[in-house]
């Protein structure tokens, strides 16, 4: 039989409706896989169990002849910000550690719904809090590729580093991410595997621990396009739950895939051309430019002037909202206590809170404190938020002229890890193609397009208006269709 | 230090004994050396955020609501969606630190 960890979310739910092999045996197959990769660090906690118990759920509907769902038999990794009823979720931090959701998120709960079964959590940077899944608490995830002739280990990207080894490393056909400002895009590009970050508001927010409510979005990584739009059907729908999710019907996104671009217009943002950008990201530009023209689509030139200053509003925007959801970890409710001897209320407060945040989350917890703070408020914030007005108004008019944007998802490949290390804002910048779409609440997705001089993969961004996703996907898989990309790293661990 | 609610307006630097005032505001109990640590950090962030002012936004509002939506109130009835209801005290109090007799245990509080 074909190992079937080869296999992906497409091939896995149609072989087992088929009956070519048993839902079991693919739950075995890649909890095996998970259990001999312990080097890549990708997962916290491990669920076999559970993985079993949901393949043997639907076997079992099989032998009955009921409809098995649209993700049935397929076993995926749960990133572990998204909160699972009775299985520890950690957001990868201290403060966290030992808590058991006593209830499950809206989009995992819809994931099972549709027959997904779960490996178990992945690993991420701490409270999704970084671009190279540096600042876990349970530590680095290793990034599956290496530069060839090389051991150094490179980083997976951020945060959904967990998410990007598991798919690339084949330890999961398909995993969730969560999208922050580029935390799905970025580790997909770096470890040539597929992402898509949804409309604000696709997928639900509750039971997903919380970043920047403003900006966070939960979507599927997965190794193409079709098991991204497969994946994406199951996890997004309207949940009164959540004050912001879209009170919109789920288009059905697989059923609509259609790589034939005749008639759209792709617009190339010419600021998006920065000086000291990698020429062989340049070079996956305009390869992408070309497979998109072989596709039907015509190539335009389009402007977005306001996208230098998206990077800095977004680390006003995104921290000034931290600080305000991680005022909850307090010691009192849930996760760590930490009472020093004859402590009062609120010296336990600080106790707590110094114990349990990683530096980068301390890092972002002031910045966002102060910022909000009475004198500098105007100043900071609210001149953020305009200039969040003014990105998103050029998306507007650049839609006047085009119907979908292409760029790369990141200024370079995957870099080693303590590349950045002492050094936060030059880590900050890794995200600057990736977070102009954030602030804009636009979709927007990661393909992989081509490996570098180093034998690294590099990702191209395609985006679009809101609600658009078909439009994503559909340039999307143009791309794959045509970059022959099917590179994986050589398996060390 | 400016000290200025305008737009576009920035502090010229934060000073330590600001950073240590910012600590104490969001609870997080910092030592002498983290707080020589963070000094630089944060003035090197804020320092590249300020670039900022330099965009006139004298006529733009800021942003409130990425996609825009109309707020949602839900049915006005009891117990409406039974994951967000109430009678859940065991699975409220179930991943506390201290929890005794049913509530949330704290230390002493005596002003």
């Amino acid at each position: 039989m074909t190992d079937l960890t080869n296999l992906g979310v497409k091939a896995i739910r149609d072989g087992v409706a088929a009956g070519d092999f048993t839902a079991r045996e693919v739950a075995e197959a890649f909890n095996a896989n998970v259990a001999a990769a312990k080097d890549l660090n990708a997962f916290i906690v491990a669920t076999p169990e559970k993985a079993l118990e949901a393949a043997d759920a639907v076997d079992a509907k099989r032998a009955k002849g009921e409809e098995l769902g649209t993700m049935g038999g397929v076993p995926i990794g749960m990133k572990d910000l998204f909160c699972t009823d009775g299985v520890q979720t950690t957001a990868a931090s201290h403060i966290l550690e030992g808590f058991v959701p006593q209830y499950e998120s809206t989009v995992s709960a819809n994931l099972w719904r549709a027959g997904a079964g779960m490996l178990g959590k992945l690993n991420l940077d701490q409270f999704a809090m970084g671009s190279s899944n540096e600042t876990s608490y349970f530590g680095n995830v290793i990034s599956p590729w290496r530069k060839p002739g090389s051991n150094a280990a490179l980083i997976p990207g951020g945060s959904s580093g967990g998410s990007s080894t598991a798919v690339a490393a084949r330890l999961a056909p398909a995993a969730t991410g969560t999208d922050t400002g580029g935390s799905i895009r970025q580790p997909a590009a770096v470890t040539g595997i597929t992402g898509i970050k949804p409309t604000y508001g696709r997928c639900s927010r509750w039971g997903v621990v919380a970043f920047a409510s403003s900006l966070d979005q939960a979507g599927p990584m997965a190794r193409d396009v079709t098991d991204c739009a497969i994946m994406l059907e199951a996890m997004a729908g309207f949940d009164p739950k959540d004050s912001t999710s879209l009170d919109m019907p789920v288009p059905q996104w697989e059923a609509g895939l259609n790589a034939d671009l005749k008639g759209k217009k792709v617009g190339i943002p010419h600021e998006y051309r920065m000086d000291g950008t990698d020429q062989a990201i340049l070079e996956s530009w305009e390869r992408g430019k070309e497979w998109l023209r072989d596709a039907g689509a015509e190539i335009v030139d389009i402007s977005l002037p306001h996208t230098k200053y998206a990077l800095p509003a977004y680390y006003i925007i995104a921290p000034a909202e931290a600080s305000s959801n991680l005022a909850r970890y307090d010691g009192v409710r849930y996760g760590l206590r930490d009472l020093p001897e004859g402590a009062g209320l609120q010296d336990m407060y600080a106790a707590t809170r110094a114990a349990g945040f990683g530096d980068e989350v301390k890092r972002r917890i002031l910045i966002g404190t102060y910022v909000l703070s009475a004198g500098f408020y105007d100043a900071y914030y609210t001149q953020a938020q305009k200039i969040r007005t003014l990105v998103a108004q050029d998306f507007e008019k650049a839609w006047n002229e085009c119907d979908l944007i292409l760029a790369p998802t990141t200024p370079n490949a995957a870099f080693p890890l303590g590349g950045f290390d002492g050094d936060p804002l030059a880590m900050y910048l890794n995200d600057v193609f990736a977070v102009p779409a954030s602030l804009a609440g636009l979709p927007a997705m990661s393909v992989p397009a081509m490996l570098n001089g180093d034998g690294l993969p590099l990702g191209l961004q395609i985006v679009s208006k809101p609600f658009d996703e078909q439009g994503v996907l559909n340039a999307g898989l143009a791309i794959e269709q045509r970059s022959g990309f099917d590179a994986t790293p050589d398996k060390w661990w | 230090m400016v000290r200025c609610g305008a737009a576009n307006a920035f502090a010229m630097s934060i000073t330590r004994e600001e950073v240590a005032k910012i600590a104490s505001l969001a609870r997080i109990r910092m030592d002498e050396a983290e707080l020589d640590r963070m000094v630089p950090e944060l003035n090197n962030i804020l320092g590249w955020v300020e670039q900022l002012g330099e965009v006139d936004t004298s006529s733009v509002e800021p942003m409130t609501a990425v996609i825009p939506q109309a707020m949602r109130l839900r049915d006005d009835v009891v117990d409406a969606d039974p994951l967000t209801a109430g009678g859940r005290r065991e699975d409220v109090l179930a991943n506390a630190p201290a929890a005794e007799h049913g509530f949330f245990g704290v230390p002493k509080v005596i002003e």
